[in-house]
């Protein structure tokens, strides 16, 4: 089988600790994501939502498990134990996974910073010279193609219903923005992802498109728009008490009885 | 190790694995549902490898899929060990579940998917998937139908309405 060769077949030390960063953030962005939406489960707006989001979650954390395993591989760890038996500040989410759940809007604004993010992401990776991570990203972008229809669909349900709506809709844009920015912080591998081909594009010219796809759709709801500058540093390494619950929440099971399988 | 040639052991091969069924819609196997993209031995003839195609990355139904195919495959006795392994190297789409596929989905309650054809060749069929609106109900057979939700019951079901007989049903994900 093609798919049979291994990533360390094909890449040096170096590139293989890039790599690792690599999944490692968008793994982690898929978990913590779907982790937070998955509160909606039973107290979404309407039953509709309900299954939406809940399904959406699902999504969410299976995209982070495939990474995972991928990233287990080329680390010879184990997948369980780099989603359940990391420490919160071993996480490398982008700082807009740091806020919980909050209301409905604040959770519509993520999901519509997030999904055109992660689209742009998924852009770059399906053309990565990793045949199998490229192979993941193509099949994910085909499923995100659905949230991110969702996530359109309610910012402009919101924005245009006014009111307290679209007063908490604009307030939670304004708050997320500066670190939805943060998807796209450089990571420390990125030269070596460059010359290997691993990423396909610099994070910074991903983080310009990506402001180019969102601006139209909040000009046109007359939303306000993020300003032009360079993602933070930190921000991927930057966590918060609100994350810490979390991560105590999704790692009590496996917490609970070190090496226990069901 | 048996002596049957390799031909006569990846026919049975096939055959068990079309007895294998989707675990969210029974009446559909995984050949017609198109997630096998491979069987094949080893170079030694030992090992059977089969590559699994899930239909979505997160599908939870297939970690059960995969201990039946290895369940069902082990007892054939035409190999020393039987591997599964997940392969993404291509997509699944929806395009892959055979016309006895779609013909059973409905029979058994489910709008097939879209054919992937009908996206108009200007647009990118990705922003397309998402607001196919074209359903039939698997019931009545008519096209006045509405998409209540995209998402459903598992990642693979969308909920439709029939206006004609008045039936919500559900649709396999065009995807």
């Amino acid at each position: 089988m093609s798919s049979a060769a291994p990533p360390e077949a094909l890449l040096g030390d170096v590139t293989r600790d890039a790599l690792a960063e690599l999944l490692l953030a968008t793994a982690d962005d898929e978990f913590v994501i779907g982790f937070w939406d998955s509160e909606w489960t039973g107290i979404a707006p309407m039953l509709e939502e309900d299954v939406a989001m809940s399904s959406i979650a699902q999504d969410e954390i299976g995209h982070a498990r495939a990474l995972y395993e991928l990233l287990a591989e080329t680390t010879h760890d184990d997948p369980d134990r780099i989603a359940f038996g990391r420490p919160a500040d071993a996480f490398r989410h982008a700082a807009l996974m740091n806020h919980p759940r909050t209301d409905w809007a604040f959770t519509v604004a993520r999901r519509f910073l997030y999904e055109h993010a992660d689209a742009v992401r998924l852009e770059a990776l399906a053309r990565s010279s990793h045949e199998r991570l490229a192979g993941l990203a193509g099949k994910m972008r085909r499923e995100e193609s659905y949230h991110r229809m969702h996530a359109d669909a309610w910012l402009q349900r919101l924005a245009e219903a006014g009111g307290e709506a679209r007063k908490r809709l604009t307030a939670a844009l304004q708050r997320l923005w500066p670190d939805a920015d943060a998807v796209f912080t450089p990571l420390s591998g990125e030269p070596e992802l460059l010359a290997s081909g691993v990423l396909a594009e610099p994070l910074a010219a991903l983080h310009g498109r990506w402001r180019a796809r969102v601006r139209p759709t909040l000009e046109r709801l007359s939303l306000p728009v993020g300003g032009d500058g360079a993602p933070p540093p930190d921000g991927r390494t930057r966590r918060t008490d609100d994350f810490r619950w979390l991560h105590g929440e999704f790692t009590m099971v496996a917490g609970s009885e070190e090496g226990a399988t069901w | 190790m048996v002596a049957a040639s390799v031909e006569i052991r990846l026919a049975a091969a096939w055959n068990a694995l079309a007895d294998v069924n989707d675990p969210e819609i029974p009446t559909v196997s995984v050949v017609d549902l198109g997630v096998i993209r491979t069987v094949a031995f080893s170079s030694d003839g030992r090992t059977l490898e089969i590559e699994l195609m899930p239909t979505f990355v997160g599908c939870p139904a297939v970690d059960v899929m995969r201990d039946e195919i290895t369940a069902k495959l082990s007892a054939l006795g035409i190999a020393d060990e039987v591997r599964v392994a997940l392969s993404f190297v291509e997509a699944w789409t929806s395009e892959r579940i055979t016309a006895r596929g779609r013909e059973r989905l409905r029979r058994s309650g489910f709008a097939p998917p879209v054919p992937q054809g009908r996206i108009p060749p200007d647009r990118d069929p990705l922003d397309e998937l998402a607001v196919l609106p074209i359903a039939s109900c698997p019931y009545c057979g008519s096209r006045n139908t509405t998409l209540e939700n995209p998402f459903g019951p598992t990642l693979c079901r969308a909920i439709y309405y029939c206006a004609a007989c008045r039936q919500p049903f559900e649709q396999f994900k065009t995807v």
